[in-house]
């Protein structure tokens, strides 16, 4: 959303000195709510909510004007301001029991208000520390954002062309000779392929892809082990890792219960 | 051998802050409380030097003091970390009220948040702690320990002090703060 620097007549006559047109943004309605109050210098425990209501819905109505897309949650915000102007307005019905006062139609706006103001100020205080990787260094660290620290903690999550560049140096590994060697009796297809590996890890916890295909193994066993392992994967049987850049692929069977998991930690 | 060099030696090589816990299990040869004064001396001793001993995200770690940015990037490529206002806003809202939803963290900024969500999570810097016990059961998120890294946050109570809502009603509860274990 934009603010601009004509703030006191937000309509298009103050638009001759185009020059003046300051963009800035506003993170949400209530950011443009409290900038009004600001500009206003109004009090925010006590809001005018009819000047509060018609200045925000010019600023919409200029967005509007200026092919700006409004988003939904401004809208939204609109429709709440209309709202309480129109409490505001309706007579306060008699008070039928003594002490027992209507809630302001704008307390909780104004709770809100407050609340967002206080969540926005601890952000910049938080963004104006000295950051690691920014102002303050450890020692080796280039790169500290975002994966500082982490290569040697754990698994890393395989990316798709990691995946294929490690089967791809697998594959040149395998002399393209074997390839053609004629072994029709013996073929070796997809199923066989995930049963073996499913077997094998109902042993162990954890399997390499060397430990399946070795420099051995025909073209096919290798091109087959890969398929079945992407099957694998994507019927959530197993989860792939990588420790490290180029280094060897490991399965670990995914347990059922690893749906619920956070996927950090 | 002084304890304070071994200290010294220990914290200094490791790659991650390392938790007094942690010095204590490889020290087992010192006393703790030993190994803690320890510690605050070699605090005190690069107190005001290029490198300063810190306590960041639970643990000890040597780091260089924002002072001396400007020439240490001469040579380290400074990532040009730069959040936009949204993302702090949503990152601030996650670390003083964690656990909290993604409705919560809508209904405190007024917008839509789920795409600022995905970045912070791709970040490292908020994670997922588990499911609410509501109905929907919606993710919770929080602050990871990059987070505390990054920012040079001892733990969550390190925060700044939110400034005290004058409230009209009652105040939010912050006093919450304890991560939810997974379940």
């Amino acid at each position: 959303m934009l603010k601009l620097a004509q703030e006191e007549n937000p309509s298009l006559e103050g638009f001759q000195e185009i020059y003046n047109v300051r963009l800035e943004k506003f993170e949400g309605p209530l950011d443009l709510l409290l900038h009004l109050i600001r500009k206003n210098e109004l009090d925010i425990y006590d809001i005018p909510i009819s000047v509060i209501t018609r200045q925000y819905l010019d600023y919409i109505k200029l967005m509007k004007d200026l092919n700006l897309e409004v988003a939904g949650d401004f809208l939204l915000m609109a429709s709440t301001l209309l709202h309480i102007k129109s409490r505001m307005l309706l007579p306060k019905e008699e008070q039928e029991e003594e002490g027992e006062e209507e809630p302001d139609p704008r307390a909780e706006l104004i709770r809100r208000l407050l609340e967002y103001q206080q969540y926005k100020e601890a952000g910049m205080v938080l963004e104006s520390r000295a950051l690691l990787g920014r102002e303050v260094f450890t020692r080796g660290c280039q790169e500290p954002l975002p994966n500082a620290g982490q290569v040697d903690e754990g698994p890393l999550e395989l990316g798709l062309f990691d995946l294929v560049d490690a089967f791809r140096a697998l594959l040149a590994r395998i002399p393209a000779d074997s390839f053609h060697y004629v072994a029709a009796a013996d073929t070796f297809n997809i199923a066989d392929c995930i049963n073996e590996i499913l077997a094998l890890l109902q042993e162990q916890d954890t399997l390499r892809f060397d430990e399946i295909v070795d420099e051995d193994s025909t073209r096919e066993r290798v091109i087959v082990t890969f398929l079945a392992m992407l099957e694998l994967c994507r019927l959530k049987l197993i989860r792939i890792f990588q420790n490290e850049p180029h280094g060897s692929i490991w399965f670990v069977p995914a347990v059922a219960n690893d749906a619920a998991e956070a996927p950090h930690e | 051998m002084s304890l304070n060099a071994i200290i010294e030696s220990v914290v200094f090589a490791a790659d991650s802050p390392l938790s007094l816990d942690r010095i204590c299990d490889m020290l087992p040869e010192y006393e703790r409380e030993d190994i803690k004064v320890g510690l605050k001396e070699l605090v005190d001793f690069y107190a005001g030097r290029g490198v300063v001993l810190e306590e960041v995200a639970g643990g000890w770690q040597f780091r260089t003091s924002p002072d001396y940015q400007q020439f240490v990037v001469r040579h380290l490529k400074a990532k040009t970390v730069k959040f936009s206002p949204s993302a702090m806003e949503t990152l601030a809202i996650v670390a003083y009220r964690q656990p909290v939803t993604r409705t919560e963290i809508e209904y405190l900024r007024g917008v839509d948040c789920g795409g600022v969500l995905k970045t912070l999570l791709e970040k490292k810097l908020v994670r997922i702690l588990g499911k609410k016990d509501i109905p929907g059961r919606p993710l919770i998120y929080g602050t990871t320990k990059e987070f505390l890294e990054i920012f040079g946050l001892k733990d969550l109570k390190g925060l700044p002090t939110l400034k005290e809502i004058q409230s009209l009603d009652e105040a939010p509860h912050f006093d919450q703060q304890e991560e939810l274990p997974l379940e």
